[in-house]
């Protein structure tokens, strides 16, 4: 690790104050039914449409444990590297709030699902390696989301919905190993790359997929640990980060100013950019835990781990190794590939189409990251949505190689299939685009520029090299862009080196 | 011939199959009696219809030639604790006043699905809390036992499965279901001189049951004898997949099973429920069963249960702290009872309907749970107690190691009159001192009538078995049952 010189540090009265933060990351797993009940979890329906008897806490009814969701937790913590804990146990979390009918939250704190892993993350994407750090993971439980209050659909009441609540949540917490708002940053994107890659989180932050809890606390640099603070419910990446650097700054303003830090849960204010006491740890509810009588431990066994493992994609460290190594991408196009996993595939469906992917990956790289994403970003498409196919891709780099169009041309073709979808070979001939590559041809063109320049060819043959770019733009003129710049230059170097 | 209210299950079945009457007959009969009993305070809702559908689709499907269910024609009397679709169960509480369930009850379902017709909702203690069925929001149920004393004092059932036993013992329902957390099938069940068994747990779905304590909580029946009692839990037990803590585990068939003859059965007797105070005439009935069950051909054995003693405070432990939790739902958000004070927030919704829904015991128990749950007493108490019951279980292993089945007085006295114990809820809780062990172990017992006491009033017998060996404690229970003659009846005074 080489961060020195970007080490992040709160310039304070007294001096230098560092950082240190840690996350809860609460991210929906998704599966189509609720943690421990048959209901849907499909965003964006009418209120309280989506709500079982389990959910509602209707009397004597009694939760039922989702194995999707145990499974998709389970490949989670695989693919952090963290152990996996073959027993673990849910347990009741205690207090009363409108939008939890059973009175309790079923979670597990004693025995939680997933151990410790870690995730590697990168400050740097243009150099992940050089820049790499290693954030430790605490463990991953599973656990009941709770409901939604609406305050503003009548006057004096507020009114409930249902349909989140007993949606299946993953806690990922990790160790306090980040000390920059930026290196939140990017675990936050790591994990959430690492999620869609496994399948087991959309990491959809507006929709409420994926929201962290921001742990801060300060120091002196290298000192002991401060007291932290906790900011809850923190929605995207840009607010988490706006989140550290005002807790930060406010918690060395109030001990710079002879005040104490409480422990205490914190509000984030959008509006203002500021956080704000929720309640303090004298306030805090006693959740009056215990393990939940109504449902059994759960017991992994060593196949199903093993199955659950198989059943993992190559995921993004590995893959952008092996882009890099095997494919001989530059380290930026092998982490910009492998950031988002959609990307790799729609990469990788393009090499598919070649026996001999290594050759075409440099360029297919290059051309994906400058053309395809400038166009895509143009339209405000993601990769899925692309109106050109990895197929169509191929076909259009396949004229490039073997010469049939030049790049300039590549680029006007490329304009003409997001446009009408058609394929490059058949644009490149109804338009006639085809790069001339013959000699003879060129070297008539050639020959007549010559005819028409014989006081440049002059200048030329007495030493004004710089003439040679003229020679060039001529004859591509000439041809009308069509002829292949390679074959130009070398035979207007020797016809213009010939004589004389 | 016997009159066909005297008949229970099998009595009624024999009758309908060999064309005595009809299942019509039986229905209406009950149906009666259940409207002439009103001053016992048993029955919350009648639901005659109920049994007269039940009743005619037996009537139908036997001229039809069909094979009847188990419960083909038999109107049973219903626990307030079971949700029932269309029929308001309020768990013999305030909080549920107005509650109509959209759902089955999966025990309930398994009998109806199995013949039986329902006659009522029957009172019982609040949320299954009481040990005297005093603690019913809707008054107490009264035994139709009195005291040979000549005078009318109102006895209690027992409970919490006060109303299945009176109506049991009245011959107001020829059977009814129960539960039974600490004992509340088999303490009332010995109250009023039937049989009650309480299956292994998870023989019995919860779902759709209101919990009151989940890891203690299991449904069984109450009925006139062994026989009715195995035909019934038949019915209602089966592996349930939407209860977590069901068995996945076929139903025997326990009435094809039964068998009086114990040749090389173990009979243990553990010493440590010779507890101080027993009147003599309970230890006197318990000599007694040992001297059947030798009849019966088998062999009597002293055992040890070491931690017997502890069994009570951690029960009152266990089952508060899942009660505390088990009952946050009843908040008046969504359901029941609401008390919104002019002006009030949502706390102080909470804090006004659980104040006027829940009763005094059901209050004390959640705050006990409460408690033995907060931080900082949560291991000298929750964790304590759990430690507690697996060496109950332990203990139990153990005996069985060198017996198969235990026998043991089902309560330390006969039933006592109402308000005799109500100000002294230590005093209450001790009669569940026999029946609490096997609870937390989660194995199966009966509890057989076997004799009277010196005021007339019945005294019950309780055999314990291993995990899932229901026909062993059946069995025994027959043999008790053939041995003792058990025929009392309260005289019909109400």
């Amino acid at each position: 690790m080489s961060m020195t010189e970007s080490t992040y540090r709160i310039q304070g009265g007294t001096g230098e104050w560092e950082v240190v933060i840690g996350l809860e990351v609460h991210a929906q797993i998704t599966t189509n039914a609720k943690l421990f009940s048959g209901a849907s979890t499909e965003f964006g329906a009418e209120p309280n449409t989506q709500v079982s008897l389990v959910d509602a806490a209707m009397p004597g009814m009694l939760p039922v444990l989702n194995k999707e969701c145990v499974r998709q937790a389970v490949r989670t913590g695989l693919a952090i590297n963290a152990q996996i804990n073959k027993y673990s146990r849910f347990d009741r979390k205690n207090y009363f709030y409108a939008d939890l009918p059973q009175g309790y939250q079923i979670s597990q704190l004693y025995h939680p699902i997933v151990g410790e892993g870690k995730i590697e993350i990168s400050l740097d994407e243009k150099d992940p390696d050089a820049h790499g750090k290693t954030i430790g993971v605490e463990r991953i439980h599973i656990e009941q989301d709770a409901g939604k209050l609406m305050h503003d659909q009548h006057p004096t009441m507020s009114y409930v919905d249902l349909n989140r609540c007993g949606v299946a949540l993953m806690e990922i917490v990790s160790m306090p190993d980040m000390t920059s708002p930026k290196e939140a940053a990017a675990y936050v994107r790591k994990l959430r790359s690492i999620l869609r890659y496994v399948g087991s989180c959309d990491g959809n932050m507006e929709q409420g997929s994926m929201r962290a809890d921001v742990n801060v606390s300060v120091r002196k640099p290298g000192g002991k640990l401060g007291t932290r603070t906790e900011t809850k419910n923190v929605n995207s990446m840009r607010f988490i980060q706006q989140v550290i650097e005002y807790e930060a700054q406010r918690q060395v303003d109030v001990i710079e100013s002879g005040g104490e830090i409480v422990q205490e849960t914190r509000l984030f204010d959008p509006d203002k950019n500021e956080t704000r006491s929720m309640r303090s740890k004298e306030d805090a509810h006693d959740y009056r835990y215990f393990p939940d009588p109504d449902l059994l431990p759960l017991e992994l066994e060593d196949d199903y781990i093993f199955d659950c493992k198989a059943s993992l994609p190559e995921l993004p460290d590995e893959k952008r190794a092996r882009y890099k190594n095997v494919l001989g991408l530059s380290a930026y196009n092998a982490a910009v590939l492998t950031a988002e996993h959609e990307t790799a595939i729609w990469f990788e469906e393009l090499l598919e189409t070649t026996e001999e992917p290594e050759k075409i990956a440099s360029s297919a790289a290059n051309w994906l990251t400058s053309e395809l994403f400038g166009a895509l970003n143009r339209m405000g498409l993601s990769i899925e949505k692309s109106p050109v196919s990895p197929q169509q891709a191929a076909e259009l780099l396949g004229l490039i190689a073997d010469g049939t169009i030049s790049g300039k041309i590549a680029k006007q073709v490329f304009e003409i299939m997001l446009e009408t979808g058609d394929g490059a070979a058949k644009i490149v001939e109804e338009k006639g685009l085809k790069q001339e590559s013959d000699t003879g041809a060129i070297e008539k063109v050639i020959a007549d520029v010559m005819a028409a320049n014989e006081d440049k060819v002059a200048q030329y043959r007495g030493g004004k090299d710089k003439l040679f770019g003229f020679f060039v733009g001529q004859t591509m003129k000439a041809m009308q862009g069509k002829a292949n710049p390679q074959v130009v230059n070398e035979l207007l170097k020797k016809t213009l080196g010939e004589a004389g | 011939m016997a009159e066909i209210f005297e008949l229970g299950i099998a009595g009624i079945r024999s009758g309908i199959a060999s064309g005595d009457f009809t299942a019509k007959e039986v229905a209406e009969t009950f149906i009666a009696r259940v409207s002439a009993a009103k001053s016992l305070n048993a029955v919350l809702v009648e639901t005659p219809d109920h049994a007269l559908a039940a009743a005619e689709a037996t009537d139908k499907a036997k001229a039809a030639g069909k094979t009847l269910g188990k419960m083909a024609g038999v109107p049973i009397g219903m626990k307030d604790l079971f949700c029932t679709e269309g029929v308001a169960t309020t768990a013999g509480s305030l909080i549920l006043e107005g509650f109509t369930p959209q759902y089955e009850s999966t025990v309930s379902s398994n009998l109806f699905k199995a013949g039986a017709g329902m006659l009522g909702k029957l009172n019982m203690d609040q949320f299954a809390m009481g040990s005297s069925n005093e603690t019913s929001a809707f008054g107490n149920v009264i035994s139709p036992w009195r005291r040979n004393d000549g005078g009318n004092t109102d006895l209690a059932p027992g409970g919490s499965s006060g109303g299945s036993a009176a109506v049991v013992s009245g011959r107001i329902c020829p059977a009814a279901t129960g539960t039974d957390t600490g004992g509340s099938i088999r303490q009332p069940a010995a109250f009023v001189g039937i049989t009650g068994f309480k299956p292994t747990y998870g023989r019995c779905s919860r779902w759709g049951t209101i919990a009151f304590a989940s890891s203690l909580d299991q449904a069984g029946p109450m009925a006139h004898d062994v026989r009715d009692c195995a035909i019934m839990l038949e019915s209602m037990a089966g592996f349930d997949p939407k209860d977590s803590t069901s068995l996945e585990l076929p139903v025997p068939e326990w009435e094809a099973g039964l068998k009086s003859d114990l040749a090389g059965k173990r009979i243990g007797i553990p010493k440590e429920y010779r507890v101080d105070n027993m009147p003599p005439e309970i230890d006197a009935l318990w000599q007694k069963g040992i001297e059947w069950l030798k009849d019966a051909g088998a062999k009597i054995v002293e055992v040890s249960l070491p931690h017997t003693k502890y069994a009570l405070p951690a029960y009152y432990i266990i089952a508060p702290a899942e009660a505390s939790s088990n009952l946050a739902r009843y908040d008046g958000v969504r359901y029941g009872m609401r008390d919104l004070p002019d002006g009030a927030g949502l706390q102080d919704m909470y804090a006004a309907t659980r104040e006027a829904g829940f009763g005094p015991e059901v209050k004390r128990r959640i705050m006990i749970g409460t408690y033995v749950l907060s931080a900082g007493y949560y291991d000298a108490y929750y964790t304590q107690a759990q430690k507690v019951r697996t060496l109950i279980s332990q203990d139990f292993d153990k005996a069985w190691e060198s017996c198969d089945l235990l026998l043991t007085p089902t309560a330390p006295s006969a039933a006592f009159g109402l308000g005799e114990k109500s100000d002294d809820p230590l005093a209450m809780y001790l009669n569940d001192v026999f029946t609490v062990p096997s609870s937390l172990a989660g194995l199966p017992a009966i509890s057989v009538p076997a004799g009277l006491d010196g005021q007339g009033l019945p005294l019950g017998l309780q055999i314990i078995g291993k995990a899932l060996d229901e026909q062993s404690v059946f069995n025994a229970g027959l043999a008790l049952e053939e041995r003792a003659g058990f025929v009392a009846k309260p005289e019909q005074w109400w």
